[in-house]
């Protein structure tokens, strides 16, 4: 006979307000096998941990089960209590009457009765668990960063300094993101470059950084501390060993009037590039779908110039395979896009405020590089559509933020800041211009931010309007911009000469497709999931797969860089042990009944089955079983479903197990 | 096993009215968390669900859902994580085929297949999960009490003791 202890948690008031916690008790202590079912306030407190290691002591209990709140919170935290008195943490469980129960229910009877059915079918469960030992892997002790933003190149410095090798991939010809991009910086107006570049250089030189530039991760397999990664190296079609960066290609070729990526279509490049000057590595690409060479065999004229033989038209797309321990993805963010390429038909050109269709509405990275020193203007504020100097800039935030009818429900952060900077910017190199801006409201919760914004509206006599705008027309060489002064109740119209539409940020448009080939999470808005929003913040709840940076929500460069430095201590500290713990969720093989029908070598996902001879001991062959690695199992228990005559089991999640559970709900 | 209980709580049910009774199969990476994710934004629905996880929807068997209704449920929700998104790469392609594949079997057996619900909840859907239940119990209670199971076993119990009575005059 079992002797298993209940322990009915309160959670406060979270679980006592709607469910019957002392009844629950009272209930499922007439459950056979059990001899101790009691309620307390706070079962994952010190008191409350120790109420159960007294009791497990006291009765000698052989199972436990904890109902409180959901085994994502806190099952990690009963096992390891369990496991203090001696207890195999397996044999711990919890029935997960919070977040499944008491907070979903108003109806304290039925929410009563649900509970203690939850209590019954695990009391059921662990009665057949198993005592279970824990995996032992090693660890391979480098790292993955995929992403060379910002939060991409901390990661991979903060890891490499603590002497472990990485693999940094970056789809782009060079490493630095957006931030590589932006003019300069809130609150302390530095210029992005001169903090990033030395950065980017650091990278670089690192010895113990291997930088993949204009590749992409093509596959992830493997698990934590062993994960085997295939990594696209696409054709640059210029061998990075010869060339220099001396630029000769990039001058003379004759494609100059491609809108380049880099400055937001405000500027141009040509078909072999670089980026930007600063670009780390210096090597340019080939743009494939550019060049003459490649669309009509024509022009060669980059092979030409370059002295040092380093054009390699014939270059082909390579498959590299590294192995690595730990994965940390750092993709960033896209701006959320009101120009041709939107997929809602409804937002292109962002309705009435006619971006794309008049050239002189422009978004906020656009702006940031006609301000930027080395942009397209190198500097200077001037129109797209004349090049003349604008006199009046109306500023308009939240544009896709905050408002799913138009756009995003969500608030994408730092619009707020970025557009006080860029009115107080624009205010400083056209000191006789007008910067307006429209909000809904300041949101300027950060150090200094704040008094960032009040600088722009007492020091640098930026407008602040609060009210949206309808409405953006044309008059003549200007626009106007129709909207509203909620605060005196009013209609306003400006005549502006620009206007910059602070739009709200968004994943990396591939992020969905990358998530699906590491296995990881996105949210609804498609940012990635971290494993608990308060104290998960950098982990996946894949094991071994680490975020940072905006691809997890909307993110400033302080953030951004904090959770890049968390997610690489994180990794760390998975590359301070030679050999991990892995779960010990896998499943085995019955070899007595096993009849060798290869249904589960087939269905397993993970090539973790293979085939087994057994022989006698004179070496003949008695028969073939399938036979499951330890090692590679994941524990997913498709192999089980399939098994024509149950000769394999998952442990954890057993025939018998699961068939008592069921029972358990049963009407008897 | 909980006979002690069910018969004390039984008088008092039968005189209650009739609720719906649902069990849930649901994979521990997308559904559960996505039941946990409804929990967390206190999004209020039905009560009449039990959840019972497994690791991956590629590990519920068929004859759980069998088991379930011998079991007494009226109805039974399966559900993992979206294609493409299995945690484990390709588990939830594995459900999806054998249910497709065993679906006019337990139809055939009487067991109604309107009374299985599929349906992928990721573990950002909470409120999908919550909408799921509802939508489950308002259907399940539409359908009435899953009476049919028990009939199966009194023909079955009959047709058993006609053999054994054949045997004995044979």
């Amino acid at each position: 006979m079992s002797r298993i202890g209940v322990f009915i948690c309160h959670c406060g008031e979270n679980i006592a307000r709607t469910v019957d916690v002392a009844k629950v008790a009272e209930e499922t202590a007439k459950l056979p096998g059990v001899v101790v079912s009691v309620d307390y306030k706070y079962m994952c407190s010190d008191p409350g941990q120790n109420m159960i290691k007294e009791a497990i002591k006291e009765h000698k209990l052989d199972g436990v089960v904890v109902a409180a709140c959901s085994p994502q919170m806190h099952e990690p935290t009963f096992r390891a209590a369990v496991a203090e008195v001696g207890m195999n943490p397996y044999l711990c469980e919890m029935a997960n009457i919070r977040e499944h129960c008491s907070w979903v229910h108003h109806d304290r009877e039925q929410a009563t009765e649900k509970a203690i059915d939850l209590v019954r079918v695990m009391v059921e469960k662990v009665k057949r668990n198993h005592e279970l030992l824990p995996i032992v892997v090693p660890v391979t002790k480098r790292a993955l960063v995929i992403g060379g933003g910002i939060a991409g190149i901390q990661a991979a410095l903060d890891i490499a300094s603590g002497g472990h090798e990485v693999v940094l991939v970056e789809r782009q010809p060079s490493i630095g993101g957006n931030m590589a991009r932006l003019s300069e910086t809130f609150p302390t107006l530095d210029c992005s470059q001169c903090i990033l570049t030395p950065r980017m250089v650091e990278v670089d030189r690192d010895p113990r950084i291997t930088l993949y530039t204009y590749a992409e991760v093509e596959e992830v397999g493997g698990f934590v501390g062993n994960f085997k990664v295939k990594i696209r190296q696409k054709a640059k079609s210029v061998i990075a060993d010869l060339c220099t960066g001396c630029g000769d290609c990039w001058n003379k070729c004759p494609q100059k009037r491609i809108p380049s990526e880099f400055e937001a279509g405000l500027g141009y490049r040509t078909a072999i590039y670089v980026p930007f000057p600063q670009a780390v590595p210096n090597t340019p690409v080939i743009d494939r779908e550019r060049c003459l060479k490649f669309l009509k065999d024509k022009c060669g004229v980059c092979e030409k110039v370059c002295t040092l033989n380093a054009i390699d038209y014939t270059m082909e797309d390579e498959i590299i395979e590294v192995e690595v321990g730990a994965i940390v993805v750092a993709t960033g963010y896209d701006l959320f896009s009101v120009g041709k390429d939107q997929p809602n038909e409804k937002l292109k050109g962002y309705g009435e405020y006619n971006y794309d269709a008049y050239p002189d509405v422009i978004n906020g990275m656009q702006f940031e590089r006609l301000l930027s020193a080395s942009g397209p203007t190198q500097g200077e504020i001037r129109r797209p559509s004349d090049g003349k100097e604008p006199k009046s800039v109306v500023f308009i935030s939240c544009v896709g933020s905050r408002d799913p009818e138009k756009g995003l429900e969500y608030c994408s952060k730092i619009c707020c800041m970025y557009i006080a900077k860029h009115a107080m910017l624009y205010k400083h190199k056209v000191p006789d211009g007008q910067p307006y801006v429209f909000y809904i409201d300041i949101r300027a919760g950060g150090k200094n931010y704040e008094e960032f914004v009040r600088r722009a509206i007492e020091e640098d006599g930026v407008l602040y309007i609060r009210g949206r705008v309808s409405r953006i027309y044309k008059d003549g060489e200007q626009l106007v911009v129709v909207g509203a002064d909620t605060l005196s109740d009013s209609q306003v119209q400006i005549r502006a000469d620009m206007v910059v539409l602070a739009t709200g940020i968004v994943p990396n448009r591939d992020a969905y497709e990358l998530a699906q080939k590491i296995g990881i999470a996105c949210g609804s808005e498609g940012f990635y999931s971290e494993a608990h929003p308060k104290l998960r913040p950098v982990e996946t709840t894949t094991a071994g797969i680490y975020l940072a940076g905006a691809c997890q929500a909307p993110k400033d460069i302080p953030d951004a860089v904090a959770q890049a430095s968390a997610a690489a201590s994180k990794v760390q500290l998975l590359f301070s042990s030679d050999e991990l713990e892995r779960e010990p969720i896998i499943a085995s093989v019955n070899e007595a009944t096993c009849v060798h029908c290869r249904n589960c070598i087939r269905v397993c996902p993970y090539s973790a089955i293979t085939d087994k001879e057994i022989k006698d001991k004179d070496g003949n062959l008695i028969k073939m079983v399938a036979e499951v690695n330890r090692g590679l199992c994941m524990g997913c228990g498709v192999c089980v479903a399939a098994c024509p005559s149950k000769s394999i089991q998952l442990a954890g999640f057993n025939d018998e197990q699961v068939f008592a559970e069921i029972t358990a709900l049963g009407s008897g | 096993m909980s006979n002690e209980v069910k018969t004390e709580e039984n008088p008092a049910a039968s005189e209650k009215e009739w609720q719906p009774k649902i069990i849930a199969f649901v994979c521990n990476w997308c559904t559960y968390a996505g039941a946990d994710l409804a929990g967390t934004s206190r999004i209020v629905y039905e009560p009449h669900v039990r959840i019972i996880k497994l690791p991956c929807s590629g590990r519920i068997d068929v004859s759980f859902i069998v088991k379930a209704f011998e079991q007494g449920a009226d109805g039974v929700i399966v559900s993992g994580c979206h294609p493409g998104d299995c945690h484990y790469t390709s588990g939830n392609y594995h459900a999806r085929r054998r249910f497709a594949g065993f679906r006019d079997l337990l139809e055939f057996c009487g067991f109604e297949m309107r009374r299985v619900i599929f349906s992928w909840v990721s573990a950002a859907e909470g409120k999908k999960w919550a909408d799921l239940v509802n939508e489950a119990v308002a259907k399940i209670r539409e359908l009435g009490p899953f009476k049919e199971y028990q009939k199966l076993l009194a023909e079955d119990i009959r047709a058993k003791e006609e053999t054994s009575s054949d045997r004995i005059t044979g």
